[in-house]
């Protein structure tokens, strides 16, 4: 333990983490840090400080930023121990540094230099301290001083600065990217390294670059796959294998490449498609690793070009998760279905049962991932059951990022799939009641749009159905207290513009009912405006419409009130009001037509109607007028810009104020001519519009939004249409099963029996489980989800009964007897060029046994003999023992723990002969009698008792 | 990629913290109050994933010690629970049989095996060996070993006579 030197700080500093870890109380804890900085501001200005002093200082400081409190005095100083040129006090500052400073801090410019002359260090550890911190400290404007330097050192000898170089070059590539766009090759180049971690790395960068630009990279895909390919075939050196599995974490990082290169291309998907199913055939499924990699096949297989194959080998897969006892898997599982019915919908019909257990789980992770999978596989026939399942999950949470995520995502599936205006508007309110204030108001604006406009449909009768039962609704809800302001305004303008359209209810009770929400509301703004616009508007119909206008009391007190408002925008519409009410029905008319949101204004772009006194006023002598992007040219003056007209001046310095805010329904919705107008003088349409058009073009302008931006998933089968999947292709995974499932189910029509088989094959696993148990709500709840009817379920649930004795039989395909198409790939370059002899010394021991077909049998072996060896291990022993000496109680070894010590136990059979190449001291792997007692004795020289608080404190973190 | 790491005892008291996107001091201490409420809570079997404001916590127990890693939406969960692990393994090859006091007392060394292990937030070497060999190699040139032989050692002979 001491020869590890981790004791090696003062008493002081220990005496502090001491009393950190005894504080019973985070002001307890506050105080002391608060104390501990005042000491430290003291001392560390005092002069002719001991380096070694020094350190601990900066460690102390350290230390106090990770607890949360502010350190930036002594920033400086860690800043000068980075100049100090002993390794040990440099990685110290660089340590400290990197946890301090955020890349825009000032004094990051003091560390350029020496991190400038580190970078040219002969001693390697001083070059690898430097770059660890050239990826956190170097900003976009110091890129240039390390770059060459970076760039220089791909080429190092050591593999470890190899390595860190790259991942430098990724950080500059995400902070600028220009900055590198030339050094882009070199990624290219370290992918064929000879070392596999600086492979690995480089795949971090690619990922990025593939990612923003596909179709340059897509050379790239042999030399991915076959490295894929020989890291699946265990050509790695051993020190990368984790649990068992060649390079997982490289694994994974390649099928997320491929993923991105083989989406939608036939040509490339058809080169992974052999290397993608060995990886489904050989992954190890029973330990997490192994899921992990599976996972991410499932994600790549649902990317690419579809195979059905490689689909079936991931819907096994994903059912295999479905069915696990695991939450994670679940997790996983559901995500992973997500992903497939994309592909084919029919996948989710047969996890039906699992995913409504998921939805009903206790653990909310779990259940949102199966809301986020149900928002995915909505349509028209199951719109209700998922948005109320949404809304009353939306309305149980506090989460508010969240709620707003679901209510928007409630609102999106309610406006393509509403199956009537009546379940619509009450959708809405629902969604408007509860999360009101979240929602973007553009998902209001949205809404008054549609009522305003119906849903496109030619009958003008469901129109004002639709606007009546909204009108309706709303007078039944506008009483409620604590109703979202946003909501409010939606109420207020729907009263405004259709609540005496059908003439159920009299002007007086609407404008009545206007002057409470404006009274109730006395401190939004917003809302009284739209109520008073509202009660303008009904009153102008009533004028309009021939008929006498008897103000209420509470309307002209209101009115009293808003002229005397603060806001002029108030103010000048209670005027307006009072105005209005004195004309007559013709002048009312003009001024406040009837049902006018959606009629489209007309705009004089060109303004005609001023040429005659422009004309008047050249002749008088006036300049001409000069186009808005000249004169800025020329005058370097664009204050009076609108917002949308940036002009491109290039070097001059602009001087106009912040962009306003632009109503996002126009952005969401800017055309063609919109974009392209951006050049064009300053009174072009767009602007005009916006200014004129106000709340009416707010509703009339994204009017084919929803029928555009949405892919309507009912009947969309097959994405990539390939019409072969969901009819019975006898692959030779799953024959077996579909003979047995056609025994029950012969009685079907051919093109449904694939489907058939798989429910069946699928569903007995659920029903031996839960034969019980499985509630008729539960099948009810299945059946409005999956599409199918009621009666549908029942038949699937009895004809699962019928095979329940026949399934463990058909629960393992056998996969392995699946043929492969070697002819498909080339013979691929050997780009790891594991062969050679250069290589370093770890490479070769293992490159022998690369092409030993006998290593996976010793794969096997190993982990058979794993679990035997458990009881011989004397180290586990040890463990208990540890546990009793150090006061621990059985229950503090939680499951956690448990799950992981098969794994321990087998990994740690490795570990020795790792061991001795590092250092003495570490050799004895796992927990030691010896180790926990000094750790134990020291820890109470320290005062940190076992005993009290922190009883878990000498638990080993691995058993 | 990875946001950050936080290490949280089972009593909420931070361990170790690192922070691969800028935040600051005053949002850190925000995301570490709130989301330990959340991890602390959540019973053993539940899932080791969190929804975190539009990005996803994977945590991990081991004893009385929190793994936390906040990553991206479309990041593999189970992936980073392997690095969580693999940073333990790592953390117990080192320290020999690691528990938590061994970080609280050594909570730099734990941050140099850190750096060595994920860098800008991704995870730069997936073999256990190597980053032995290089932290051994940091170690070798770093201690200056007449330097230990003072308080520590001494205490320890002493307690253990």
């Amino acid at each position: 333990m001491s020869s590890q030197g981790g004791w090696g700080l003062s008493k002081e500093f220990l005496d502090l983490v001491k009393s950190i870890g005894e504080a019973r109380s985070k002001a307890e804890e506050d105080r002391i840090v608060l104390h501990e900085i005042e000491i430290l501001k003291r001392r560390i200005i005092e002069p002719e400080i001991p380096k070694r002093k020094m350190k601990e200082f900066i460690i102390r400081l350290v230390y106090i930023e990770m607890l949360g409190h502010d350190a930036s005095f002594g920033y400086i100083h860690a800043v000068k121990m980075t100049h100090d040129d002993a390794l040990m006090l440099k990685r110290t500052g660089y340590l400290a540094v990197t946890l301090f400073l955020n890349e825009d801090h000032d004094l990051i410019i003091l560390i350029v230099n020496t991190i400038q002359k580190d970078l040219k260090s002969d001693n390697y550890l001083m070059v690898c301290a430097a770059l660890t911190a050239v990826c956190k400290l170097i900003n976009e404007e110091t890129i240039p001083a390390v770059l060459p330097q970076v760039v220089e050192l791909l080429a190092h000898q050591k593999e470890a600065v190899r390595k860190k170089a790259i991942m430098a070059l990724h950080r500059f590539h995400q902070r600028s990217p220009s900055s590198v766009a030339h050094l882009v090759s070199n990624f290219r180049k370290r992918l064929c390294d000879n070392d596999p971690g600086v492979m690995g790395a480089t795949l971090c960068p690619l990922f990025d670059l593939i990612t923003a630009d596909l179709s340059s990279y897509k050379d790239l895909v042999i030399s991915f796959v076959s490295i894929l390919k020989q890291v699946a075939e265990r050509r790695l050196p051993k020190t990368y294998d984790y649990h068992q599995m060649p390079a997982p974490f490289i694994q994974i990082r390649l099928l997320k490449v491929l993923a991105l290169l083989g989406s939608g291309d036939k040509h490339a998907s058809e080169n992974m498609y052999t290397v993608l199913g060995d990886i489904f055939r050989k992954c190890d499924s029973t330990s997490n690793i192994g899921n992990a990699v599976l996972y991410e096949c499932i994600c790549c297989v649902s990317s690419i070009y579809p195979n059905s194959k490689l689909l079936d080998a991931a819907a096994e897969v994903t059912s295999k998760f479905l069915k696990s006892e695991s939450h994670n898997l679940k997790y996983m599982g559901i995500d992973a279905l997500g992903r497939l019915i994309k592909i084919n919908p029919d996948i989710a019909e047969e996890h039906q049962l699992a995913v409504i257990d998921c939805l009903e789980d206790p653990d909310d992770t779990l259940k949102r991932k199966t809301i986020e999978l149900l928002y995915k596989m909505t349509k028209s026939s199951n719109v209700e059951v998922i948005v109320d399942r949404m809304i009353g999950y939306m309305i149980s949470i506090n989460d508010n990022h969240y709620k707003t995520e679901i209510a928007s995502r409630c609102v999106e599936l309610a406006e393509q799939f509403a199956p009537s205006n009546q379940w619509f508007i009450q959708t809405m309110n629902k969604v408007f009641e509860h999360a009101g204030d979240l929602v973007n108001i553009k998902v209001a604006h949205n809404l008054m749009r549609l009522i305003a406009e119906g849903f496109g449909e030619e009958d003008e009768g469901a129109d004002s159905q639709l606007r009546s039962s909204a009108v309706e609704s709303y007078l039944h809800i506008i009483g409620e207290p604590k109703l979202p302001s946003v909501f409010l305004q939606v109420i207020c303008w729907v009263l405004g513009e259709y609540g005496t359209a059908d003439g159920k209810f009299s002007a007086s009770y609407i404008t009545g009912k206007l002057c409470d929400v404006a009274e109730a509301h006395s401190n939004d703004d917003t809302v009284k405006t739209y109520a008073v616009t509202a009660i303008m508007k009904v009153c102008a119909f009533e004028i309009a419409a021939g008929r006498r206008i008897e103000l209420l009391p509470e309307c002209q007190s209101l009115i009293d009130e808003l002229s005397a408002s603060h806001s002029t925008d108030l103010q000048q519409r209670a005027y307006e009001l009072q105005a209005m009410l004195g004309l007559d029905s013709r002048a009312v008319e003009n001024i406040i037509p009837l049902d006018a949101s959606c009629e489209d204004i007309e705009v004089n772009k060109s303004m005609s109607f001023l040429n005659g006194y422009v004309e008047k006023s050249l002749e008088n002598g006036a300049r001409p007028y000069i186009p808005e992007n000249e004169r800025s040219r020329m005058l370097n003056i664009s204050s009076f810009q609108s917002p949308d007209q940036h002009v491109p001046s290039a070097h001059a310095l602009r001087f106009e104020a912040y962009e306003l805010p632009k109503p996002s329904v126009s952005v969401r919705n800017a055309s063609v001519s919109f974009a392209s107008s951006t050049d064009l003088v300053p009174v072009s349409e767009p602007m005009y519009e916006k200014e004129i058009l106000h709340l009416a073009s707010m509703s009339s302008m994204s009017d084919t939004r929803s029928a555009e931006l949405k892919l309507r998933l009912e009947g969309v089968q097959k994405k990539w249409g390939r019409p072969t999947y969901s009819t019975p292709a006898p692959s030779t995974s799953n024959t077996n099963t579909q003979k047995t499932a056609n025994g029950g189910s012969q009685h079907d029509g051919q093109g449904t029996l694939s489907s058939q088989a798989h429910e069946t094959r699928d569903v007995p696993h659920n029903s031996r489980k839960s034969q019980i148990g499985v509630s008729p709500e539960k099948q009810k709840l299945a059946a409005s989800l999956f599409g199918g009817s009621a009666s549908k379920a029942e038949k699937k649930a009895s004809s699962s009964t019928h095979k329940t004795s026949r399934v463990p039989a058909v629960e393992k395909p056998q996969v392995a007897t699946a043929p492969q198409n070697e002819s498909l790939n080339h013979p691929p370059p050997d780009l790891l060029d594991l062969g050679e002899p250069t290589i370093s010394a770890t490479a070769t021991t293992t490159t022998s046994s690369s092409m030993d077909p006998f290593m996976q049998l010793e794969g096997l072996m190993e982990q058979n003999t794993g679990p035997v060896s458990v009881s011989k291990q004397p180290d586990l022993m040890a463990l208990y023992g540890d546990t009793i000496t150090t006061g621990l109680s059985g229950d503090t070894l939680t499951s956690g723990l448990s799950d992981y010590f098969a794994n321990i136990t087998q990994s740690s059979m490795g570990a020795p002969e790792a061991a001795h190449t590092t250092q003495p001291s570490s050799s004895k792997k796992g927990p030691n009698r010896h180790d926990s007692l000094e750790k134990d004795a020291l820890a109470r020289q320290m005062g940190v008792t076992p005993s009290g608080k922190n009883p878990n404190l000498f638990s080993d973190l691995l058993g | 990629m990875i946001q950050y790491v936080l290490l949280i005892s089972r009593q909420g008291k931070v361990r170790l913290t690192k922070w691969y996107s800028p935040y600051s001091q005053k949002e850190r201490s925000k995301i570490i109050r709130e989301l330990s409420g959340v991890i602390l809570t959540r019973g053993p079997k539940l899932c080791n994933f969190v929804d975190w404001k539009g990005f996803k916590v994977v945590y991990k127990r081991y004893a009385s010690l929190y793994f936390c890693m906040c990553i991206h939406q479309d990041d593999n969960e189970l992936e980073v629970l392997e690095i969580i692990h693999h940073f333990v393994e790592i953390l117990d090859r080192y320290f020999g049989s690691v528990c938590e006091l061994d970080l609280i007392f050594n909570f730099h060394k734990a941050y140099y095996i850190l750096d060595e292990l994920l860098i800008a937030g991704e995870l730069q070497e997936s073999s256990k060996k190597t980053i032995a060999r290089l932290i051994a190699a940091q170690d070798s040139l770093v201690e200056t070993a007449k330097e230990e032989a003072g308080s520590l050692s001494n205490i320890i002979a002493q307690a253990t006579k």
